[in-house]
């Protein structure tokens, strides 16, 4: 079983609440997918407003654990001052940690995120960050005191998948005891198949199930990717080879000529 | 005493931030809350004195990815 920061958890997928047709088809899709681990975020919140609270009444609902996230956040403070505002709402120290670069790419800015990685752990914060495929930087968050890390394969919501797949084996062999999870950039349940197979212990993806034609039967459908790229993974896939090798034995082949 | 409160200018009657949240009609349960920059825990609000010119933020939960 999947263990992070101490905790178990039954599913390696983690769903992303946001960009959904409908807080209702949120929930299904939750449920469908059997995900026991969904990201979250806060925002400032209207005099009067109510909306913040219905959605956690449903969050609460659902049953599930939660990981709030820095999201937005482009500059260490934000994102540190951002993380406490998140503990004190959510109850939780699990935090994603995002530190945005740049607003087309939103690939993070690896140099904040080492350190407000390293402040929020000092603080007791349990770090999930969103990194790149960057070794170094994995390196570096490491040592900053993250437990877990979360290298992005594509862009954020890009639905391309697996860009740099070589990239992402490097990195599973580079942290062969560190628990891995992709985050970003998934778009298909081929592509969740895929990162699993290389040896990825989870993924976390949003707007592939949330903007499906049908975000409840796409929930499933990456439900079942990640456990057949698991189950792949644990099999020994066979290595890529440079020719043909026939399947079928030649000795005893009957001859005519 | 005019406030920032989400980035907007206020001028309210409220002295503490437990305060102002009832008066600006807040629901206090799902609610974080930070004053200048930094984080006031649900249970120091009562406590918590507003001076001209503070900047408060006041964050709800909300969908994420």
């Amino acid at each position: 079983m999947l263990e992070l920061y101490g905790t178990q958890l039954s599913s390696r997928l983690f769903l992303g609440t946001a960009q959904y047709p409908s807080p209702a088809v949120m929930a299904d899709a939750v449920r469908a997918a059997g995900v026991d681990l969904v990201t979250v975020s806060l925002r400032r919140e209207t005099a009067g407003g109510r909306t913040g609270g219905r959605f956690w009444e449903l969050i609460n609902e659902l049953g599930v654990r939660v990981l709030p996230n820095t999201a937005g956040c482009h500059s260490v403070k934000e994102a540190v001052t951002t993380a406490h505002m998140a503990r004190e709402l959510f109850g939780t120290d699990w935090i994603k940690l995002e530190v945005i670069g740049h607003h087309d790419t939103l690939q993070p800015d690896v140099f904040g995120l080492v350190e407000a990685a390293r402040i929020l752990a000092n603080d007791g914060f349990k770090v999930f960050p969103y990194t790149t495929e960057d070794l170094t930087v994995g390196e570096r968050l490491l040592e900053a005191g993250c437990q877990v890390l979360m290298p992005w394969c594509a862009p954020i919501g890009s639905a391309r998948g697996p860009v740099n797949p070589d990239a992402l084996s490097a990195y599973r062999a580079h942290f062969p005891d560190i628990p891995l999870v992709v985050d970003a950039g998934l778009g298909r349940p081929s592509h969740a198949a895929a990162v699993m197979e290389l040896g990825f212990d989870a993924v976390l993806l949003n707007t592939a199930v949330a903007r499906a034609g049908d975000p409840v039967a796409m929930g499933s459908a990456f439900a079942e990717a990640v456990k057949a790229g698991r189950r792949g993974f644990l099999a020994g896939p066979l290595a890529p080879r440079d020719m043909a090798v026939p399947s079928t034995p030649v000795i005893g082949k009957a001859v005519f000529e | 005493m005019k406030l920032t409160i989400n980035g907007e200018e206020h001028a309210v009657d409220a002295r503490t931030l437990a305060a102002l949240l009832d008066e600006l009609d807040y629901d206090p349960s799902f609610l974080a809350t930070a004053l200048n920059g930094d984080v006031v825990p649900a249970g120091e609000r009562a406590a918590c004195g507003l001076s001209d010119g503070d900047r408060i933020e006041i964050l709800a939960p909300m969908q994420g990815g």
